[in-house]
C-alpha cells in the first residue's frame, strides 16, 4: 500500500483542509484506495460543493412533486396512477476528449438513471453547443476540430439511443467560440412508471445481499468524476483513456431485466453505477438507508484481471447497476438476469453499522462511514464578485443596406439553420408514442396508457447569460414554458444542467450564483419547482471558459390530441402575434442573433421580459391553441420575428405570408429583436382570438395574411423585404450539411 | 387472427408492432421470446425492428441463429404469412428467406424521416387490399438499409412480381429503389420502412395499415 504524500493527495485533487477532513472522519490515515474513494465522492462532480449552497435557493416543491432532487431523477405525477422521472446530465468533458463515445456514455448514464427509479425511459433530448463551424469564425484546424467534434457527438447520442430503443425527440444546438476547447453535451431523458412501482436507491434491511448486476467491471473511466472536476490543459488529451465505452445493447438487456426483476418484488433498493462507479452507488445507498455496506471485491465480475481494490473501485465501467434484494429471496432476481444472459452475483451484505466496508481477499482494504462519505463534502461559499463580462454596454454603429440579404444570412447561419442532418440520425419515432418533434415547439410524447401527453422543452442561451446570468437565466426560463404552452402544454416541473467555468475565479462564481439565483425567481413566478439537475463546472481549456451556459429542461401536460404544428397550413388565414410586436432598444439588441450574425458583435443586456406579462401571455396562448382556433402557433425567439416567420413557411403547403406592421422602431430591431411573451398565429378566426387576449390582458395585433409561396413585411405601407419562400428555405435546408462539408 | 410478434434481445420496435396489431387493428397479438421451440397457434409472424443482438457481427447475422428462426422457417415452408420489418427485413435476408443484403446506407448514417413508398404488386397476402401503384407514407429509422442483390437476382425479383414496394424518394442508395421485397411463395415479405408507426391519425400517417389489414384478409382466406 503506498503511503500517502502530499503529492498523492493533490494528484487526487483533494486540498489540505479536505484531506485534514478525511483523517478527522477515519480517526487515521486513510489507505490509498480511501484516498481514491474520498476523491471521487468529493470530488465537484460528485459532491457540488461549490454550488450546494446556492443550489438551496431553487424552489423545489409543487403539488405534482413527487421526489425533488436527491435521488437519481425528479419524479412528478401525471395522474390516473402515474408518474414521470426526468433529468438532465451533462457529459461535456469526456465529449472533448471522445466525442463519439463521451456522448453515448452520455446518454447511457442518464437512461440508467431514469430507469433505476423503475421508469421506463420515453423520450430522449439533448442540448449540445460546439465552437464554429464556420470558415473564417476560427483558425482553419479550430473548425475541423469542431466539425469532427459534432459528427461525433452526433454519432454517439444516435448510435446509443437508437439501439437502446428509445426516441430522440428534441433538443438544441449552439455554436460559440468559447465552447472549441468546451463543447457542451447535456442530455435530458424521461420516462415513465406506475406511482405504486417507483424504486429508490436506498439500501435497507440488515443482512440483505447486495446484487451487481451488467456488465463486467474494467479499467475504464477510472477516474472519470475527478477529470470532469477539472480545467482542460494540453495533456488532457492523455486522458482518453478516461472516457469510457457504452454498449447500448448491454443497456437495452440491463432495462428490461431491471424492470422485470422488479416486478417480482424482490428488490429493496437499486442505483446504477454511474459517475465514481461502484464507490458512489455503495455509499449512497448506504447512506440513504442508514446502513452500512460490505462488500467482497473478489466477487466482482471482472474484465480483465489483475485490477487492485483501488481500480475496482473507481472503475466507471458502463452498464452496470447495483441492487439490494430481499434476503431469500435472490434467486428470483437471478432467474430474470439469467433470462437476459446478464450477470448478476451478490458481492455483499446490507450492515447495521453504518459503514461501506470493501474487502478484498478477505482483507479490509477500504473502511468509511458512509454518511460522512456520501454526504459530508466540504461545503465552499467560494467568494463572488461581478459577474466576468468584456462586452461593452453601448451599442455600436450600424445599419442595415438590404433587410432581405440580413433574413438569407440569418436563415443560413449556425445556429438558426434546420438541423435536419442532426435530427433525422436520432431515431425519433420508436415506441409509437411521439406526436411532435421539430415541428413544434415544444416535443410532444403520448402516453397511452393516461390519455395525457408529456411535452418537452429545452432550453439554453449563453450569449443572453454572459450579458447578465439573472436576466438570461429567468429568459430560458419564460422560453421553456413559452415553448410548452404554444404546444398547449402546462408548465409542470423542470430540471437545470449549470455549466459554467472554474468556480474558484470570483467572476465566474459570480455568474453562477446569479444564474441560479435567476432560475429560481423565473421557477417560483412560473410554479414550475425544480426537480433535480446537475451542475458542470471547470469547463474551461487553457484558461478559455464558455459563457455561462444554464440549460434547462421543463416538462408540461396536456390532454392528448392532435398537437398544433408550426407551418402554416392554408392561404387567406389572418396572422396574429399573440403578445404584441413587442418593444427594443439599441442595449437590449446586444444579445440577439443579429447582433451577432450581421454585426458580428456582443453589447448590451438581453432582451428585457416582463414575467407577469409573459404568464399571462402563455395562459391566453394555451387556452388559444387547446380552443382549436390556432392552425399554426410558433413562438418568436433566436432571430427575433422575420426568422419564426419564415419557420412557419417552411411547412409542406410552402404557405408565406403578408405582413404590414404598425410600429414605431427601427426596420432591424423590429424584425430581428428577440424581445420575449410573443406567438406567431395563423387562424381563420380572429375574433375569437382576440376576445381570448383581451381576457388575458395581452395584446394580439392581426399582422398580416397568410399567401401562397412567399414573404412579404412591411411597416405601415413601406415595403421592408420580399422573398419568394422556397428560395428562403433552400438556404435554411442546406446550410448545416455544407458547413460540415458533408 | 392473431399476430406473434418475436422478441430478439435487442428488438425494440416489437412493442411498436405489437401495438399496431393489438390497439390499432383490433386483432390478437403476442411476444414470442427468441429461444422459444414453437410458434404456438399464430396465424401471422412479426420479426420486429432493433438491434437483436446488437447487429454485432452484422444486423441479423446473430438472430439467424436463434433458436425461434427454426420455428420461423418450418412456419413459413407450411405457408404461415412472415413479415420482416426493418432489422426483420435483415434477418430475413440473413437467414436466407429472402435474397440479397442490407448493407450501410449510401449517406453513411442513421436515418429517420417518413418516405413515400409506391406498392408494385397487390398479389401478395401483404398487399392484396391495396391498389396498384397506390403510394403510402411510412417511415425509415435505419443505418443499414440499402437493398443490394446481383442483377441476376434483381431482374428475377421483377420478372416474378416479387417487389413489393419501391421508394419515390430512396432514403439508402436501395438498388432500382427496392423498399420490400417477396419470397417465391409470396408469403414471406421483407421490408425496411415501417408501415407499424402508421397505423393511427395521431401518428401522422394510417397508410401503414394497409399492409395488415391485408394480411387479415389473407389468414381469413386461409383459415
Amino acid at each position: 500500500m503506498s503511503a500517502i504524500t502530499a503529492d498523492l493527495i493533490s494528484l487526487h485533487q483533494l486540498s489540505a483542509d479536505e484531506y485534514a477532513k478525511i483523517v478527522s472522519i477515519l480517526g487515521r490515515e486513510p489507505s490509498y484506495t480511501e484516498l481514491g474513494i474520498f476523491s471521487v465522492m468529493w470530488s465537484e462532480h460528485c459532491s457540488y460543493k461549490s454550488s450546494r449552497l446556492h443550489l438551496k435557493k431553487l424552489p423545489t416543491r409543487g403539488k405534482c412533486v413527487v421526489q425533488g432532487p436527491g435521488e437519481n431523477a425528479g419524479i412528478i405525477d401525471i395522474g390516473s396512477g402515474y408518474v414521470i422521472a426526468f433529468k438532465i446530465e451533462s457529459h461535456n468533458h469526456p465529449s472533448f476528449i471522445e466525442p463519439f463515445q463521451g456522448a453515448a456514455t452520455g446518454v447511457g448514464g442518464i437512461l440508467r438513471d431514469i430507469f433505476t427509479m423503475g421508469a421506463r425511459p420515453i423520450a430522449v433530448m439533448d442540448a449540445i453547443r460546439f465552437g464554429p463551424i464556420d470558415d473564417g469564425l476560427a483558425p482553419p484546424e479550430t473548425v475541423a476540430r469542431n466539425r469532427r467534434i459534432v459528427e461525433g457527438v452526433v454519432g454517439g447520442i444516435a448510435h446509443y439511443g437508437n439501439c437502446f430503443g428509445v426516441p430522440t425527440v428534441g433538443g438544441e444546438c449552439v455554436f460559440e467560440d468559447g465552447y472549441s476547447g468546451n463543447p457542451l453535451v447535456n442530455v435530458f431523458a424521461l420516462g415513465i412508471a406506475k406511482k405504486d412501482e417507483i424504486f429508490y436507491a436506498s439500501a435497507s434491511g440488515i443482512g440483505n445481499p447486495v446484487i451487481y448486476v451488467g456488465a463486467k467491471t474494467g479499467r475504464d473511466g477510472i477516474h472519470g468524476a475527478s477529470m470532469a472536476s477539472a480545467e482542460f490543459t494540453e495533456e488532457s488529451k492523455q486522458k482518453r483513456p478516461n472516457v469510457q465505452v457504452g454498449d447500448p445493447f448491454l443497456e437495452k438487456l440491463l432495462l428490461e431485466a431491471c424492470i422485470e426483476a422488479m416486478r417480482t418484488g424482490a428488490i429493496v433498493g437499486i442505483q446504477d453505477m454511474g459517475a465514481a462507479g461502484l464507490t458512489c452507488s455503495t455509499c449512497e445507498m448506504g447512506s440513504r438507508g442508514s446502513t452500512g455496506i460490505e462488500i467482497e471485491l473478489d466477487r466482482m465480475p471482472q474484465r480483465e484481471t489483475g485490477m487492485t481494490p483501488y481500480e475496482i473501485m473507481l472503475s466507471e465501467s458502463q452498464e452496470r447497476m447495483l441492487l439490494v434484494a430481499d434476503k431469500g429471496r435472490e434467486e428470483e432476481v437471478f432467474k430474470v438476469f439469467r433470462k437476459w444472459g446478464l450477470d448478476a452475483v451478490t458481492v455483499g451484505s446490507v450492515t447495521g453499522d453504518g459503514k461501506l466496508r470493501v474487502r478484498h481477499h478477505g482483507e479490509i482494504v477500504a473502511e468509511i462511514p458512509n454518511r460522512e462519505l456520501a454526504d459530508s463534502a466540504p461545503l465552499y461559499d467560494r467568494p463572488h464578485t461581478q459577474p466576468l463580462r468584456r462586452a461593452p454596454m453601448n451599442a455600436p454603429e450600424f445599419q442595415s443596406r438590404d433587410l432581405a440579404g440580413d433574413l438569407e444570412a440569418l436563415l443560413g447561419s449556425a445556429d438558426l439553420c434546420s438541423k435536419r442532418w442532426i435530427w433525422e440520425q436520432y431515431d425519433y419515432l420508436v415506441r409509437a408514442n411521439t406526436l411532435a418533434t421539430t415541428g413544434c415547439d415544444a416535443a410532444i410524447v403520448r402516453i397511452p396508457e393516461t390519455g395525457t401527453s408529456i411535452a418537452m422543452s429545452l432550453d439554453g442561451n449563453g450569449r443572453y447569460c454572459y450579458l447578465s446570468p439573472r436576466e438570461g437565466a429567468r429568459l430560458i426560463v419564460a422560453e421553456c414554458c413559452r415553448n410548452l404552452s404554444t404546444a398547449g402544454a402546462e408548465p409542470a416541473a423542470a430540471t437545470n444542467n449549470l455549466n459554467f467555468g472554474n468556480p474558484e475565479r470570483p467572476e465566474i462564481m459570480a455568474q453562477l450564483v446569479e444564474a441560479i439565483e435567476g432560475i429560481a425567481e423565473a421557477c417560483v413566478h412560473f410554479e414550475t419547482p425544480i426537480t433535480g439537475g446537475n451542475v458542470s463546472l471547470y469547463n474551461e481549456t487553457l484558461g478559455e471558459g464558455i459563457y455561462p451556459t444554464p440549460v434547462m429542461g421543463i416538462v408540461g401536460l396536456r390532454k392528448t390530441a392532435p398537437p398544433v404544428t408550426i407551418d402554416f397550413k392554408k392561404a387567406d388565414r389572418t396572422v396574429m402575434l399573440v403578445g404584441g410586436l413587442g418593444n427594443c432598444d439599441p442595449v437590449r439588441f446586444g444579445g440577439t442573433q443579429y447582433a451577432k450574425v450581421i454585426v458580428g458583435d456582443l453589447w448590451g443586456l438581453p432582451p428585457a421580459l416582463d414575467m407577469d406579462y409573459e404568464k399571462r401571455t402563455q395562459a391566453a396562448i394555451r387556452e388559444i391553441v387547446n380552443s382549436g382556433l390556432a392552425e399554426s402557433a410558433h413562438d418568436v425567439s433566436d432571430g427575433g420575428l422575420a426568422i419564426a416567420l419564415a419557420e412557419c413557411s417552411f411547412g409542406a403547403a410552402g404557405v408565406g405570408a403578408a405582413l404590414d406592421l404598425n410600429s414605431d422602431l427601427r426596420p432591424e430591431f423590429l424584425l430581428f429583436h428577440e424581445g420575449p411573451s410573443r406567438i406567431l398565429i395563423s387562424t381563420e378566426a380572429p375574433e375569437k382570438v382576440a376576445a381570448i387576449a383581451r381576457r388575458h390582458n395581452v395584446e394580439a395585433p392581426a399582422i398580416g395574411v397568410t399567401i401562397e409561396k412567399e414573404l412579404r413585411i412591411s411597416n405601415r405601407g413601406t415595403e421592408l423585404l420580399r422573398k419568394p419562400v422556397d428560395a428562403l428555405q433552400r438556404i435554411f435546408e442546406q446550410a448545416f450539411g455544407k458547413k460540415l462539408r458533408r | 387472427m392473431k399476430f406473434g410478434v418475436i422478441v430478439f434481445p435487442g428488438s425494440n420496435r416489437d412493442h411498436d408492432a405489437w401495438y399496431a396489431a393489438s390497439h390499432n387493428l383490433g386483432q390478437k397479438a403476442e411476444f414470442i421470446w427468441h429461444d422459444a421451440d414453437t410458434l404456438g397457434d399464430v396465424d401471422a409472424v412479426i420479426l420486429p425492428g432493433g438491434f437483436s443482438y446488437g447487429d454485432y457481427l452484422r444486423c441479423g447475422a446473430i438472430a439467424k441463429f436463434s433458436r425461434v428462426m427454426g420455428a420461423v422457417k418450418r412456419f413459413s415452408a407450411d405457408g404461415g404469412l412472415v413479415i420482416g420489418i426493418c432489422n426483420g427485413f435483415q434477418i430475413l435476408v440473413e437467414a436466407g428467406l429472402l435474397p440479397g443484403a442490407l448493407v450501410r446506407n449510401r449517406e453513411l448514417k442513421f436515418v429517420c424521416r417518413h418516405v413515400r413508398m409506391r406498392t408494385e404488386t397487390t398479389d401478395s397476402p401483404f398487399t392484396n387490399a391495396a391498389h396498384k401503384g397506390q403510394i403510402l407514407r411510412v417511415p425509415v429509422a435505419h443505418g443499414e438499409g440499402c437493398y443490394v442483390a446481383d442483377e441476376k437476382t434483381l431482374d428475377e425479383l421483377e420478372a416474378e412480381d416479387r417487389v413489393a414496394f419501391r421508394y419515390l424518394d430512396n432514403p439508402n442508395g436501395s438498388l432500382r429503389d427496392i423498399a420490400g421485397i417477396l419470397n417465391k411463395q409470396r408469403n414471406v415479405l421483407g421490408l425496411m420502412p415501417h408501415p407499424e408507426d402508421a397505423t393511427e391519425p395521431l401518428q401522422g400517417s394510417t397508410d401503414g395499415m394497409v399492409i395488415f389489414q391485408s394480411m387479415v384478409a389473407a389468414a381469413a382466406v386461409r383459415a
